[in-house]
């Protein structure tokens, strides 16, 4: 209860700044608002990875990417050609599968974003599990490139393979109708209504990461981070754990990348790129690491600032140069520059000598 | 019937024999203590004991079933519990958290009702919270529940640590030197601690470097030297082995 009534003033905010926007003609900053939205659900489920269990990732565009890119790619290949093969028959039959014209009145056969959407966020579990398996028995530095080479595999995938657009990426996603009279899209008289779908996720996926911190397996997390070794010894399974948190995060990743998708109306391969990833670390970092709120207020500003242009062409130099600054000045955070004076605590008392 | 049995137990760490040919038992309900000079292999037996280091070759037979070579938490989920001689604290966690994440295998929640937050599992959190809070009032220490573990006095993340330990509800308690670092007075004090916790019906088995303590506070005593056992005896046949003597203060 005492979490829902912290996630209250958030709401209120929230509800204040689409007011402001309406009331001052500036409407249009809520585009860039929904879109740092959804990548603000990527950074808390990668926070919950990083600074709860103590795992780094430099992989995440790549979970995003094939929730944007799969969804984008079914729901905007034609099947008509293929009508009468027996599994998009099949499809057809189970009602997964919308007919309609395109621009120039031909027919289409697509697949319904519903069932893209959730085949899409399947997919990256899927992958999460199947990369994180090998990959997160390895720690630090190790595990940072290894999932590096992931995102990097992911990049290079999507950049090679036709279906996926190539350098292009796909563009013409249709609108995800999520309920009746509530749609994903890009269309201008939809803002206001895509905003709050968008900051609806946000908070609704902030209020359940922080439900599972403050539960069982949230200590189990924050114990593994604090020492592997006593962890085990105290029943919990790591190697578990681990790979239940990065599926956790690579769905929160996945689910971003469909929505902003379908908001977007496409997806081009700078989504996947390794950039992506980094900035993504750094803004974790900049938020605190292990702080749910950090990550969620940096993840809506800094992506706020980068959407608006304010960084220009320095935008990748920006997050790079900010992610040094952080490691060198404030590696707990840029709040932790505020309260870093009463945080102060005395050190422990020294160990005497053994044989004391 | 013993509670845990060590049978010929071997750990070479290449062509070093950390632990060679190593048996005794552990009967329920006793304090049981390892001693040795440094690099006798005790840490080392704790480990093959813990699941921490899969032995080379030999048995470990708790309640019965045979655990070496097991994955610690498996080991830990029949009931066995450990402590360290350097401190593990969680960083970041309260005492009380800390202690918490020792009921992890008494809980049941998981990803899903967590995130959630499924009615079901608020008795079980409310469980846990309390037992908790008792484990640190037995120890002494309830007035530190809210404090980062990592920024209490040295004796008190003993204390801390017993009750992590504990709060696993273990029938065996592996404690890792739990004098080291403690001045007499603090030593004393986690001795008064582990008679009280033999008294909840907890087998114990120390390793421990301080001879007032161990010859205090035990029931039975194993030397090792060099990875070898060179005596089990009573701590007064301890006291006055010749073998013994002579490991610990030369000819």
């Amino acid at each position: 209860m005492k979490r829902l009534l912290a996630i209250l003033p958030l709401l209120g905010v929230v509800v204040l700044v689409q007011l402001l926007a309406t009331w001052t003609g500036t409407q249009f900053y809520l585009t860039q608002m929904t879109m740092a939205a959804y990548y603000s659900l990527l950074i808390i489920g990668l926070c919950v990875l990083m600074g709860y269990a103590g795992q780094i990732s430099l992989g995440h565009a790549g979970f995003f990417a094939i929730g944007g890119y799969l969804s984008a790619a079914l729901t905007t290949l034609n099947l008509v050609p293929h009508r009468a093969e027996w599994l998009v028959r099949f499809l057809n039959g189970c009602g997964l599968l919308a007919a309609g014209t395109d621009l120039y009145g031909g027919k289409i056969l697509v697949v319904l974003p519903w069932a893209a959407a959730i085949l899409a966020v399947l997919t990256a579990a899927g992958v999460a599990v199947l990369i994180g398996i090998p990959v997160l028995k390895l720690k630090g530095h190790y595990l940072a490139m290894a999932t590096l080479g992931f995102g990097i595999i992911i990049y290079r995938l999507v950049l090679a393979t036709s279906w996926f657009g190539q350098a292009d990426g796909i563009s013409g996603v249709p609108p995800f109708v999520l309920l009746p009279g509530l749609t994903v899209s890009g269309n201008v008289s939809g803002r206001v209504q895509n905003y709050y779908i968008a900051w609806g996720v946000l908070v609704f996926g902030l209020f359940l990461l922080l439900n599972l911190m403050n539960s069982r397996i949230g200590r189990a997390l924050r114990a593994i981070h604090g020492s592997e070794e006593a962890a085990d010894a105290m029943g919990v399974n790591i190697s578990r754990f681990k790979l239940q948190t990065f599926v956790l995060s690579a769905v929160f990743a996945a689910i971003a990348g469909v929505l902003l998708t379908h908001f977007n109306g496409g997806i081009g391969p700078s989504e996947a790129g390794v950039m992506k990833s980094v900035r993504y670390v750094a803004i974790v970092a900049v938020g605190g690491m292990a702080n749910l709120w950090g990550a969620l207020v940096m993840g809506v500003l800094l992506n706020f600032l980068s959407l608006r242009g304010v960084f220009g062409s320095y935008d990748d130099a920006v997050f790079g140069l900010i992610l040094i600054l952080i490691m060198l000045f404030a590696p707990d955070g840029i709040l932790s520059l505020v309260s870093r004076k009463k945080r102060q605590v005395p050190l422990p008392e020294a160990p005497q000598d053994e044989e004391a | 019937m013993a509670l845990l049995e060590v049978e010929k137990l071997h750990r070479r760490f290449g062509g070093l024999h950390a632990v060679n040919d190593v048996s005794f038992q552990v009967e329920p309900g006793q304090i049981k203590a390892v001693i040795g000079p440094n690099g006798a292999g005790k840490t080392t037996l704790f480990n093959l004991i813990s699941g921490a280091l899969a032995p080379s070759s030999g048995a470990v037979r708790f309640h019965d079933q045979e655990i070496q070579g097991r994955q610690p938490h498996e080991i830990a989920a029949r009931g066995m519990a450990r402590t360290y001689q350097n401190i593990k604290m969680f960083a970041g966690m309260t005492a009380l958290e800390n202690v918490m994440v020792g009921r992890h295998i008494q809980g049941r929640a998981g990803f899903l009702a967590s995130m959630f937050h499924a009615p079901w599992t608020w008795p079980e959190e409310k469980a846990i919270r309390d037992r908790s809070m008792a484990l640190l009032e037995l120890l002494e220490i309830a007035d530190c529940a809210h404090t980062p573990a990592t920024s209490l006095a040295f004796g008190q993340q003993r204390a801390v640590e017993l009750a992590r330990a504990l709060a696993m509800e273990p029938s065996l308690l592996l404690l890792d030197e739990p004098a080291a670092g403690l001045n007499i007075y603090e030593t004393a004090e986690v001795g008064r601690l582990i008679t009280k916790i033999r008294g909840l019906g907890v087998t114990v088995l120390l390793v421990e470097h301080d001879m007032s303590l161990v010859m205090d506070i035990s029931d039975e005593i194993v030397v090792l030297c060099f990875g070898q056992k060179i005596a089990e005896d009573l701590p007064p046949a301890i006291q006055q082995n010749s073998e013994v003597i002579k490991i610990y203060l030369g000819e």
